[in-house]
């Protein structure tokens, strides 16, 4: 199944948790390839395990069996400091909670991944201030999250999981706390990123922002029930 | 991640939690106070007490008769076949190269009348050289006279407390006072020396070494006390000294200590009390150590979620490491700054309180206790660093 060409492709995927005595099934055998590009929403109840499909993909789980490739290379067996490289340079994550660092400003939530990569500070501050402007954020640099309203907290989480140019952007329920206007204006940020060729994975409940990917997958009990690509479609 | 960076990082964690970081370093600084006021106070009485034997002149050399060294007591009974040192040996001291005087020295205690007035004090048998040896000053009329062996007059000089309990204001020279048994006549005063570790050194009278064998019917010297000229040597001095009476008695049956020696040996207990007292401040320094553990801990589990994002966005295990480690060590240093100030502050303001305590703050103390902060700041944060280099991230993001 998995070509060359795909940017993710996970065979024979296995997650096992235990919880006490009781073994809960996360994910069962799962394949997939996803390509370059390409704008997939996961959808299922929870507990369904795709929220452990997406923190596997982004290197923070590793599976019981099976194998990952990401760019053809096969990250299932990396070192945890590779993994962090990788995470580092090639992933990007945007979460329900935002996850700012709250005694942080603005710009230096965005800088955080650039600083833990090392990066030297001249290009820091050339990539900070760029990513400020493309997300409108000049005027909120220097404040404080909780001086940000949530659209704006949840713009500067993305261009924080942005500004390393990652292959992939995770986004786990990314409007799960905004109201339905800063949630479509978000969307629509997210929408933009990979109409410029980021490939987007979109972990969500909500059927309406499910129905705008091209890629639907449903998950249960740890097994992909469905996997429809077609342009967008109203689901359930 | 670079060193300047997660400086950075550290300092903004810290200063975000002004009150509770002040209160965790304060009691690091505490700690570090302490340590440095207690040692502080130890080496002032370090310093003092040496400076009390230096007093005599730095340069002496203190020779004693039997062979301590080779063991004990000979057994009771058998007569010793050590020599006893006699007036001749310090007479054939004083020619050696580099020495300056070596003044025979037999003390004890008698009865002084003079003036109707009776007083029991010390007596000091010695010669010419004593002043030299001593370093003591004539304060008025003169010291014994240099003279030969066996042909002492019956002189005596006293020391001024002696001379005020007996004589008061009374100009005492030529008076005649009666020690023991034998009557000498005195012929000066020696200057106030004052008190050497309780011992009153002016309530004493000097009479020729010779008299004063005669006065305790003995045979032998007490000791000999050698001075040389200031910067040789004293080993090669005590060499000569060693060699020539071996010479004179024919084998090694006396005990040779030089003042340098005896300072060492003094400078090395008086340190290890130092340390004591600084083992005390330690204790202090121990509690404060336990603080920074205590909010380190709160700390990494306040920012779990800040953990877990930080490995989501590709810091590594020994990133997260570093940076609470350094967040500790921070706390630790400026605690310990803090403590340095406060210390030499405290030691400074008794110094003008208390001018009769000697207090002495040793630089090398003050930096080993800012070193000492930053390992303590090391150790405490190793614990809560490590726990929090192996959270999960999942779970770590997933906490509330």
């Amino acid at each position: 199944m998995a070509d060359s060409k795909s940017l993710i492709a996970l065979k024979g995927i296995e997650r096992t948790f235990y919880l006490g005595d009781s073994q809960v099934h996360a994910l069962r055998n799962v394949n997939l390839d996803i390509n370059p590009g390409e704008y997939i929403a996961v959808m299922g109840p929870s507990g369904s395990g795709k929220s452990t499909l997406l923190n596997l993909i982004g290197l923070l789980d590793r599976p019981d069996v099976g194998t990952y490739q990401l760019e053809g290379r096969d990250v299932t067996t990396l070192a945890p400091d590779e993994q962090a490289k990788v995470r580092s340079e090639r992933i990007g994550f945007i979460f329900q909670s935002f996850h700012l660092v709250p005694r942080l400003s603005a710009a230096a939530n965005i800088e955080l991944p650039l600083i833990l990569a090392g990066m030297s500070v001249d290009e820091r501050t050339k990539r900070v201030a760029q990513a400020l402007k493309e997300y409108g954020l000049m005027d909120r640099a220097q404040h404080r999250p909780n001086e940000l309203s949530g659209g704006q907290r949840q713009r500067v989480a993305i261009a924080r999981a942005t500004v390393q140019r990652p292959a992939v952007l995770l986004a786990d329920e990314p409007t799960g706390n905004l109201d339905r206007v800063t949630g479509e204006e978000v969307v629509r940020l997210l929408e933009a990123l990979n109409a410029q060729g980021m490939t987007l994975i979109v972990v969500t409940h909500d059927h309406a922002l499910g129905a705008r990917a091209h890629r639907q997958i449903r998950m249960e009990d740890g097994i992909v029930l469905s996997d429809i690509t077609q342009m967008p479609e109203q689901a359930g | 991640m670079l060193i300047a960076d997660s400086t950075k990082f550290a300092l903004q964690a810290i200063t975000s939690h002004r009150m509770r970081s002040f209160l965790t370093l304060l009691g690091i600084a505490v700690g570090i106070a302490a340590v440095i006021l207690l040692t502080s106070i130890g080496e002032g009485v370090h310093q003092f007490v040496l400076a009390e034997f230096t007093q005599f002149g730095t340069n002496v050399i203190g020779v004693s008769p039997g062979k301590v060294k080779t063991g004990g007591q000979p057994p009771t009974g058998i007569p010793t076949t050590a020599r006893l040192l006699t007036m001749e040996d310090a007479k054939s001291l004083k020619q050696l190269p580099n020495v300056t005087g070596a003044s025979p020295t037999v003390w004890g205690n008698s009865e002084v009348e003079s003036n109707g007035r009776l007083r029991r004090t010390t007596i000091y048998g010695v010669d010419a050289d004593f002043l030299n040896v001593f370093s003591s000053t004539v304060q008025i009329g003169s010291f014994l006279p240099k003279e030969g062996a066996g042909s002492s007059r019956a002189l005596v000089v006293l020391g001024s407390k002696l001379r005020n309990e007996l004589f008061g204001s009374m100009n005492p020279l030529g008076a005649r006072v009666r020690i023991g048994g034998l009557h000498f006549r005195v012929i000066g005063v020696l200057a106030a020396k004052g008190q050497f570790l309780g011992i009153d050194l002016d309530d004493t009278a000097f009479i020729p070494a010779a008299r004063a064998l005669e006065l305790y019917n003995r045979e032998g010297l007490m000791e000999i006390h050698v001075s040389y000229t200031e910067g040789v040597s004293s080993t090669t001095v005590a060499t000569a000294v060693k060699n020539r009476l071996k010479l004179r008695h024919g084998h090694e049956d006396f005990t040779v200590v030089t003042q340098e020696d005896m300072l060492k040996t003094l400078s090395n207990i008086l340190n290890i009390l130092t340390m004591a007292v600084g083992a005390l401040g330690g204790i202090s320094l121990l509690v404060g150590a336990v603080g920074i553990v205590t909010i380190m801990t709160i700390s990494v589990t306040e920012r779990t979620n800040e953990i877990g994002l930080l490995v989501a966005l590709g810091a590594r295990r020994s990133t997260i490491l570093a940076l609470f480690l350094s967040e500790s060590v921070m706390l630790a240093a400026l605690g310990g700054a803090l403590g340095l100030l406060l210390g030499t502050g405290l030691a400074q303001l008794l110094r003008l309180l208390l001018p009769t305590l000697p207090v002495h703050t040793p630089w090398n103390f003050a930096v080993g206790a800012l070193v000492m902060s930053a390992v303590i700041g090391l150790l405490a944060g190793v614990l809560p660093a490590r726990s929090a280099s192996r959270l999960d991230p999942i779970e770590a993001l997933r906490a509330e």
